[in-house]
């Protein structure tokens, strides 16, 4: 059983499609980095995981339909939903108190042990905590569920470098455990470059490209192109070519590693890069339109 | 934690590697979460029953002399000046259980959108209805229990430093004729009729506060007094305006033996209501009351409905 399973799922309000049938398969244990511009659909197709809101087409998340079947998915799911949505006015004793007595798979004891680990202090109101303490407490209550999915729509926006790291970073070692299975949407994509199994692009309701993140590395490559060679490389249509302090980076699709090698030095690129590339190329083509 | 299991067999629900789930009470913290978010909901009655203490403390001054004048009166004419500070405290500390209700309604479900926490509170396993259930129990069952403990607790600390005064003087307490029995009878009974009587406007406003995506205050009062108004300019009748204003004030007439019937009457504007002007029977089958519940309960019905699809705003 697949951990997210859609078929033609699709969303839309009034005249404007969100979600343009999309089919998506996410399997137990994955990672996944949804990417994608504002608008793309990212939040409505989590909204649809999450049985936020209903929706047109197949959709099974651990094996329930989330909008009709949303009260049980509940136990084995959790959600960051953007940043800041505690309760201002919520003790964080107070919100310790309330997850363990309406979650059936929350661990107190964890949740006290990452806390014990910040700053922050039992008496405090969440309104007095800063924006990453916020945000501390958050990932700490729900790193104590023991839940089967989690979602994290932009779980860092908004926080400086130091939070950001330090929260990818325990979710990686003290949450994911091979078995648990993460969907996360930010803009910050190059600082979950590395976490990721698996990758997907979305623009305008669609999926534009599905990866797993041994595929990228095999298939997409980045070269520093030296000056004299430039020409043989751009025979070898690159997807994209950009300029850094003077030297080309060619951006290539399915060229083989050797092949590229003699161009310059050969590495992977960074998600931020390929996604500029992809929609780069998606916008020339719907700005030539149909001829 | 090993959770090897999962991984081999996908299909198994629950593991045993996977700790049983604990046992958890998501109608009890919901409640006690509407407490600690809504602290007005103790602290104001809390604030006049010490202005009634303080109010009645200073009316003591003097009191045991002015007892002897009152003890002069006819036996029913003491009774009910003598028990009229404690009326007035009831009645306040009721007024005030209304205010709340009314104000605790219109925030309850747009303050969770206004403020985003709905996204916090959804991503628990806590279900639509039991979140509503909760919401609705404040004005239905919690604040009536708070403003009957708050009732009976200024009443016995208005009664014990009276009897302090007099005993002091070398009066007899007994003089003071409050019966806190009978007076919790009627109060309790007081307290359920008008919160059966008021549920359909309860059920109303957390309805559009879970609907309306600014002013939730306007949103209430506005479209029925407007449905109102355009009944009597259009056709003349004042049947919807009859109807809004017997579910505001008509609850006396249906749970009181009718005022000319009475026993007690009213003193200084205060209606003496003692336990023989109770009338449960005509109160229970009235039909007013029972569209009221009926009513009440499709406001609630949508209110779910409500909070299963609305987002922050």
């Amino acid at each position: 059983m697949a951990c997210i399973d859609a078929r033609g799922l699709r969303k839309t309000y009034g005249t404007m499609v969100a979600l343009d049938g999309i089919d998506l398969k996410v399997e137990e244990g994955r990672i996944l980095g949804l990417i994608g511009p504002n608008g793309a659909g990212k939040s409505s197709a989590l909204n649809a995981i999450l049985g936020l809101t209903p929706f047109e087409g197949e959709l099974k998340v651990l094996g329930l339909d989330p909008w009709t079947q949303r009260d049980q998915l509940m136990s084995d799911v959790c959600f960051i939903a953007d940043v800041a949505v505690l309760p201002r006015w919520m003790k964080v004793s107070q919100a310790l108190d309330y997850v363990a007595g309406v979650h059936p798979r929350f661990d107190r004891a964890k949740a006290e042990r990452f806390l014990a680990r910040t700053t922050i202090k039992r008496t405090s109101r969440v309104r007095e905590l800063s924006k990453g303490m916020v945000t501390q407490l958050h990932l700490a209550l729900v790193m104590a569920i023991d839940a089967k999915l989690l979602v994290l729509d932009e779980p860092t926006l908004g926080l400086d470098l130091l939070y950001r790291k330090q929260f990818y970073d325990t979710l990686l070692n003290d949450y994911f455990d091979g078995s648990r299975t993460i969907v996360v949407t930010t803009h910050q994509v190059e600082e979950i470059q590395h976490i990721l199994t698996d990758l997907m692009f979305i623009d305008r309701g669609r999926i534009v490209l599905e990866t797993s993140m041994e595929d990228f590395e095999a298939r997409y490559l980045e070269v520093m192109v030296l000056p004299d060679q430039l020409a043989a490389a751009r025979a070898l249509r690159p997807i994209q070519e950009r300029e850094v302090f003077g030297r080309s980076i060619l951006l290539f699709d399915n060229v083989p590693r050797g092949q590229l090698a003699a161009l310059g030095e050969v590495r992977t690129p960074g998600i931020a890069d390929l996604f500029i590339a992809v929609m780069g190329a998606r916008e020339s083509r719907a700005q030539r339109g149909p001829a | 934690m090993t959770n090897a299991a999962d991984a081999m067999d996908p299909a198994a629900l629950d593991p045993p590697a996977r700790p049983a789930p604990a046992k958890t009470r998501p109608f009890y913290w919901s409640v006690r979460r509407e407490l600690w978010e809504n602290r007005s909901l103790h602290i104001a009655p809390l604030a006049v029953a010490a202005i009634c203490v303080v109010g009645f403390v200073i009316s003591a001054i003097g009191l045991p002399e002015r007892r002897q004048g009152v003890l002069a009166l006819a036996p029913a004419k003491q009774a009910t000046v003598i028990s009229q500070p404690y009326d007035v405290a009831a009645v306040g500390l009721m007024l005030t259980g209304f205010v709340l209700a009314i104000v605790y309604c219109l925030g309850a479900l747009h303050g969770e959108r206004r403020d985003r926490s709905l996204l916090f509170w959804k991503s628990l396993p806590v279900s639509d209805l039991t979140t509503v259930a909760a919401k609705i129990s404040i004005p239905l069952a919690v604040l009536p229990v708070i403003t009957f403990v708050m009732v009976i607790a200024t009443q016995l600390v208005m009664l014990l430093w009276t009897s302090v005064l007099l005993v002091a003087h070398g009066m007899s307490p007994a003089s003071t004729r409050v019966d806190l029995i009978q007076g919790s009878v009627v109060l309790a009974y007081g307290l359920v009729t008008c919160t059966l009587w008021y549920a359909p406007l309860y059920a109303w406003l957390l309805m559009v506060s879970g609907w309306a995506r600014r002013v939730p205050f306007l949103w209430a009062v506005l479209p029925p007094l407007g449905v109102a108004l355009l009944e009597k300019l259009a056709i003349g009748t004042t049947h919807v305006g009859n109807l809004l204003l017997d579910r505001l004030a008509g609850g006396f007439d249906a749970a009181y033996v009718p005022m000319a019937e009475r026993a007690a009457k009213t003193h200084q504007g205060i209606p003496q209501i003692s336990v023989d002007d109770l009338d449960p029977g005509r109160f229970l089958t009235s039909p007013s009351l029972w569209a009221g519940l009926v009513l009440a309960a499709a406001f609630l019905a949508v209110t779910v409905w409500l909070r299963r699809r609305r987002e922050p705003i």
